[in-house]
């Protein structure tokens, strides 16, 4: 196998626990969403990105080299050497909040897979233009109903204007590399988050215009999640996945 | 000669064994059960999502994760598919929501049981889909067109669940003591609410009679029963898990198996409202109904306002 870089391992459990903890708070709305088609619809995200983290769990486990599998990854760390953004973990509040979080996250997810699309590393290269089709599609879900849900009445502007505001603080991680981002960029491996961070921001500006909404004010960001550093949210989501395998661990299900 | 009436047309095509058209004459009452069988059909299958929902976040690998969330949504798409079967006989879907939220509308009875283990998912699919599998598969051949085309989609479906389910079993029945233990315990727990699934005995079931001259059912309650005994147990065998029914007995004189009383009184206490689960599976329906209604307001309120701006362009030019 390819002499992969310090880090790259961690690089890719950043890729797999974004995918994984977002694919888990969505899958909580199976069988309570507003209407049955939308139902489905947000179900099939869950689904697309629990695949994904599946793929990318199991590599990560490859490189890493010590047997490690996409459950034992999944099921046995814990909080702090989870590296997902902190955004994803936030929780599901009301249907809108839950399009905003995914918004915020699809943008970003959408341009990250495009760069990593020219990734060096075949094995990434070809999960991330797998994984591109299905986001480009998330993506377009998300978008509609920002601004289906901005613009359609005066109590549903307001709440997806208060979400927005909520989250915003975690939609700054998203694109401001760290010396991991940095490093794995330099070994032709990793995305360029200061190529994205444009357009992203452009893509967000032009959502929330069509949708009338505002951008917030709010300037200062909230940091830490690639670091395995979360929000008090993220260990009860593992509590809960987790709970079978630790209670009776190494069998089989 | 006297003319036939409606009547006879209808019962004539129906025992041609062809199948009644959405626009086709129909009897009120045929046009009713039909409403009240698909509605509640399709209730049962939204319902039904809740009781293994309940494992997804919990589900002990992520491949059981993505098989179960994928398992879950497809009763979503049964759903949908049956209330369109019902639209086409003049009642709208929201009308058949209603009617669920309220409590004037019936939904399979077997998902006011709750889900206490993984196991649980593993008999669910095992049992309570085999169950259905046994009323769905007669129900593709059933006279109404609709209906009927609709269920040959699920069939295909639901046969899928089931192995899967099955599978599940399997996986733990060979595990470790721990896993063996909570198999049996989940089949314990879901063997009788399974069997009550077929409804009541033949002789006390209000409307089997003219169903199954409409041919909209095809097998009674208890011949449906009977079979899905005689298919299940062996699969009990196989597991090396133990059928809780003391009485359950291979009979050679009927090449069946014999097999004990259903609980009566509990099933029409259930029916009536007094399972372990009815409240909290009604109570979680309407909060997603009630919560949803901004988001379907805003849905409408957007499209209206899109559908204006567009005549106003069009005036404009």
């Amino acid at each position: 196998m390819t002499q992969f870089p310090d880090g790259y391992f961690n690089y890719l459990l950043r890729l797999g626990d974004n995918a994984l903890i977002l694919g888990q708070r969505l899958s909580k709305w199976c069988g309570h969403g507003p209407v049955l088609e939308q139902d489905i619809a947000l179900t099939n995200i869950a689904l697309d990105l629990v695949g994904q983290a599946r793929s990318v769990l199991a590599y990560a486990g490859e490189i890493e080299g010590r047997g490690r599998s996409e459950d034992d990854l999944a099921y046995f760390r814990n909080a702090q050497e989870f590296y997902n953004v902190l955004l994803v973990e936030q929780p599901n509040e009301h249907w809108g909040h839950t399009i905003v979080r995914q918004f915020l996250f699809d943008a970003f997810h959408y341009y990250l897979l495009q760069e990593l699309t020219h990734s060096q590393d075949a094995q990434l290269k070809a999960m991330a233009e797998k994984s591109l089709k299905e986001v480009t599609y998330h993506l377009r879900f998300s978008s509609e109903w920002m601004i289906r849900l901005g613009d359609g009445t005066d109590l549903s502007h307001q709440k997806m204007q208060d979400a927005i505001n909520e989250l915003w603080m975690y939609s700054g991680e998203l694109c401001t590399p760290d010396a991991l981002d940095t490093a794995m960029l330099e070994a032709d491996l990793g995305a360029n988050l200061q190529r994205i961070k444009p357009l992203y921001d452009s893509k967000v500006a032009e959502v929330l215009r069509e949708a009338t909404l505002s951008t917030p004010a709010q300037t200062w960001m909230q940091q830490g999640g690639k670091q395995g550093r979360h929000t008090e949210y993220l260990d009860y989501i593992l509590a809960e996945m987790q709970q079978v395998q630790r209670a009776m661990p190494g069998l089989n299900w | 000669m006297q003319a036939r009436s409606l009547e006879q047309d209808f019962q004539a095509i129906i025992d041609a064994e062809q199948k009644i058209e959405p626009k086709d004459w129909m009897p009120d009452q045929y046009r009713k059960t039909l409403i009240r069988q698909i509605s509640q059909h399709a209730h049962s299958e939204i319902v039904g999502m809740l009781p293994e929902g309940n494992w997804i976040t919990r589900a002990p690998s992520l491949r059981r994760k993505v098989a179960l969330l994928a398992k879950v949504q497809d009763e979503a798409g049964h759903g949908l598919y049956l209330y369109a079967a019902a639209e086409t006989l003049g009642v709208d879907r929201e009308t058949l929501i209603q009617e669920l939220l309220n409590g004037r509308a019936k939904y399979s009875s077997v998902f006011n049981y709750p889900t206490l283990t993984w196991a649980d998912i593993g008999a669910i699919g095992w049992l309570v889909d085999g169950a259905a599998i046994m009323n769905q598969v007669a129900l593709c051949r059933t006279s109404y067109g609709p209906y009927a085309r609709a269920m040959v989609r699920i069939c295909k479906e639901e046969s899928f669940h089931q192995r899967q389910g099955y599978e599940i079993m399997l996986t733990l029945a060979k595990g470790s003591p721990e896993q063996k233990a909570m198999a049996q315990d989940a089949l314990n727990r879901w063997w009788w609410p399974a069997l009550m699934m077929f409804g009541p005995n033949d002789k006390e079931s209000a409307h089997t009679e003219q169903s199954m001259r409409w041919r909209i059912k095809r097998f009674t309650n208890d011949e449906l029963r009977q079979k899905f005994v005689d298919m299940t147990v062996p699969q009990a065998d196989f597991l090396g898990l133990t059928v809780p029914d003391p009485a359950l007995k291979w009979n050679e004189a009927r090449g069946s198996y014999d097999f004990g009383e259903i609980n009566w009184e509990e099933f029409w206490n259930v029916v009536k409202g007094n399972g372990p689960c009815n409240l909290q599976r009604m109570k979680a329906r309407r909060k997603a109904h009630e919560e949803g209604a901004w988001v379907r307001e805003a849905a409408m309120a957007y499209a209206e306002k899109r559908k204006q701006r567009a005549e106003r362009i069009e005036q404009r030019a």
